[in-house]
């Protein structure tokens, strides 16, 4: 990535609370910090419950954030707007679910599943331009005209996420939150959606923030690779920097544990296997999030939140290994 | 190595509302002693109705085996009745399911579902079961096992309930152990705890397992042998190296090049067009034709028989036949000179 890069959004120690009864409040993300610049795709990886989808979800004001800012091309999302600047705001930002079963109404077909954005933001002139536009993403996704006139339960899993991209396409937006676009999909039909979508980024000049736990998808697909532990960030980088020199330990095990499709390498692998399980979000732990499953575990992880820091250009983590006051301990990790 | 299963031109169908679905057709594999055998293939392919035709939990009707036997320590499988099957099920062949939390009964605590298997295949007493319990808990990797046995599934994550799973299986040292997507609904980091569990149980107790799996990746880790299967038919099979370094079969070069490499360039995936054929209108030729880009007019027409490779490789398609054209494997399915961190 070039050094005169635009930025698109500028997420501000963004916090997502739910409280769940009088006493208890989860906190589903629980301050996070970047940027996402025009025209890249953001990978958000993380294990299930690490706040990655609320992360996504908050950014388009899906869910109202309980602190923080996000600016999209300089203007606050989370302040008071009228109907009508909603209206506007939300066609420049759309979403790809994950269940492209759920998320498409099984009583529309699908020229008006496509179309409802078209209409509610008035974009088509008339009936002509209206079918025009309808047949054109269609063709776009790779699916057929006369597939408009069907209901969403006659395609398979692979053409109803199609559907689901023509219709977060259809108001012609900047940026889209994809969230495990693929993760419900079969392999091979995986790769068509991902081509899809990296074709239409070139042609469209589209923003994406890409949520996946699948690794080496997000690998595949990303410029740059934020990772995501328990609500925090614990490390973000360009793709190939990340995967390359990994530096947070949550990092390095995640890496670790992707199994990867080539025999002789998996053979002869040393895992990071991490003991336990996440712990519950509503009662983290003290200081550092990932402290109780970290081999490197110290005593300050315990009591001092780690900082996210700059450790080198385009590559940023939040880990105690890496202070400039504990870095006798560096040595154990390199 | 001794056979333990042998599974000999399977059919399974299902008679629905409007048309037959012939899920598997002419299925044959075996398994040996000790091995891991994954089954690889995408959904609708058979896999999962192959596992559970093994356990005989297919409902009949609405489906029948049409065809095809099942040969277990020298009786067919296919030929048992109800209360016969009893005494295979959990003792000598159990499964576990994708999903732990809906194939644990949420009414139970953990102790007394594994303690269930070893009353009535052990005919351990009440007491003695719950002593073995905790013992099975430990060795899965259960913390704290004395406390653990007495809660209840939702007390547990979803990798506990999985090891809790695998515990429940292997009570009773079973020959073979089917596990269906064990790992699909885990995190990366936990579903490489439950595989390393696996092999390491595998070691210690000696199960043959068959895996069935999606992943390409569990499938390098776990597995020594592979059966590649594609619309209801098994289309290449062969150990784990040959699947991976030596594929003859189109879906299997075109399943190896639409994974994304890790050390890998950002340019575009080899994706396999098209989707998996309808099986209640199967082909009659190769199910693979209509998405296979070296299709040939004989493939249409006539399902290929199965070419021997090695020993242990074969592949059903005809382009191995000596009239075909000499198709090379393709750069995007060329598994290796992978650098990985870890």
């Amino acid at each position: 990535m070039d050094n005169n890069r635009e930025r698109l959004l500028k997420i501000e120690n963004l916090k997502k609370h739910f409280k769940i009864d009088r006493n208890t409040v989860l906190k589903a993300v629980d301050g996070i910090s970047f940027d996402i610049y025009k025209g890249e795709t953001f990978g958000l990886v993380g294990e299930s419950g690490c706040g990655k989808s609320t992360a996504g979800r908050t950014i388009l004001r899906l869910h109202e954030a309980t602190e923080g800012e996000v600016y999209f091309a300089d203007e606050n999302v989370h302040t008071k707007k009228s109907a009508k600047q909603l209206k506007k705001f939300n066609r420049s930002m759309q979403m790809i679910f994950q269940d492209p079963y759920a998320s498409l109404n099984p009583r529309m077909t699908v020229k008006d599943i496509i179309a409802e954005g078209i209409d509610i933001h008035g974009l088509a002139k008339n009936k002509q331009d209206r079918l025009n536009r309808i047949n054109s993403l269609l063709e776009t996704v790779g699916l057929n005209r006369d597939h408009g006139n069907r209901y969403p339960h006659e395609f398979s899993g692979g053409q109803r996420q199609r559907i689901g991209i023509a219709r977060a396409l259809a108001v012609d937006p900047d940026f889209i939150v994809a969230d495990e676009p693929i993760s419900a999909l079969d392999v091979s039909i995986q790769a068509q959606v991902v081509n899809l979508l990296k074709r239409l980024q070139k042609e469209r000049g589209l923003t994406f923030l890409f949520i996946a736990h699948d690794l080496s998808m997000v690998k595949h697909i990303s410029d740059r690779v934020g990772v995501m532990y328990l609500g925090n960030m614990a490390e973000i980088a360009a793709s190939d920097d990340l995967y390359a020199e990994p530096l947070h330990p949550y990092t390095q095990a995640l890496l670790s544990a992707i199994p990867i499709a080539d025999p002789k390498v998996e053979r002869s692998r040393d895992r990071i296997i991490v003991e336990g399980d996440v712990p519950s979000p509503v009662d983290p732990p003290s200081g550092c999030r990932f402290r109780t499953r970290c081999p490197f575990a110290m005593d300050v992880c315990a009591k001092v939140d780690p900082v996210f820091q700059k450790y080198k250009k385009d590559h940023w983590v939040a880990c105690h290994l890496y202070d400039e006051d504990y870095n006798e301990d560096y040595k154990v990790i390199q | 190595m001794s056979r333990i299963l042998e599974v000999n031109d399977l059919s399974v169908s299902f008679q629905t509302y409007h048309a037959e679905v012939q899920a598997i057709r002419g299925v044959n594999f075996h398994l040996d002693e000790k091995e891991t055998l994954a089954i690889v293939g995408e959904s609708g392919s058979g896999k999962s109705v192959t596992a559970q035709s093994i356990m005989r939990l297919i409902e009949m009707p609405p489906g029948e085996f049409v065809d095809g036997s099942i040969m277990f320590a020298g009786e067919d499988l296919t030929q048992k009745s109800e209360k016969q099957m009893e005494n295979i099920r959990g003792k000598e062949i159990s499964m576990i399911f994708q999903d732990p939390m809906t194939s644990l009964n949420p009414t139970m605590t953990v102790g007394k579902q594994i303690a269930e298997a070893l009353i009535k295949h052990q005919h351990m007493s009440k007491k003695e079961a719950h002593n073995q319990g905790i013992a099975l808990l430990k060795l899965v990797g259960i913390p704290n096992p004395e406390a653990r046995i007495n809660q209840y599934p939702h007390q547990y994550s979803g990798g506990m309930r999985q090891r809790a799973m695998i515990a429940i299986a292997l009570s009773c040292n079973p020959k073979i152990l089917i596990a269906d997507e064990p790992t699909t609904a885990l995190d990366v980091t936990i579903q490489a705890q439950i595989l390393d569990l696996m092999r390491g149980l595998q070691e210690k107790v000696g199960t043959a397992i068959i895996l069935i799996t999606h992943d390409l990746g569990v499938v390098a880790n776990a597995a020594s042998r592979v059966a590649v299967m594609y619309g209801g038919k098994i289309v290449e099979t062969g150990t784990v190296d040959e699947i991976f370094y030596n594929p003859k079969h189109p879906y299997t070069w075109g399943l190896l090049g639409s994974m994304p490499k890790l050390d890998g360039s950002h340019e575009t995936l080899q994706a396999i067009p098209g989707s998996p054929p309808d099986l209640a209108d199967p082909p009659k030729g190769c199910p693979f034709v209509t998405r296979c880009p070296h299709a040939m007019k004989a493939c249409k027409e006539h399902m290929p028989a199965y070419t021997n490779l090695s020993d242990t490789q074969k592949t059903a398609c005809w382009l191995l036949d000596e009239r075909a054209p000499k198709v090379e494997l393709p750069e995007s399915a060329i598994v290796g000179g992978t650098t990985v961190h870890g």
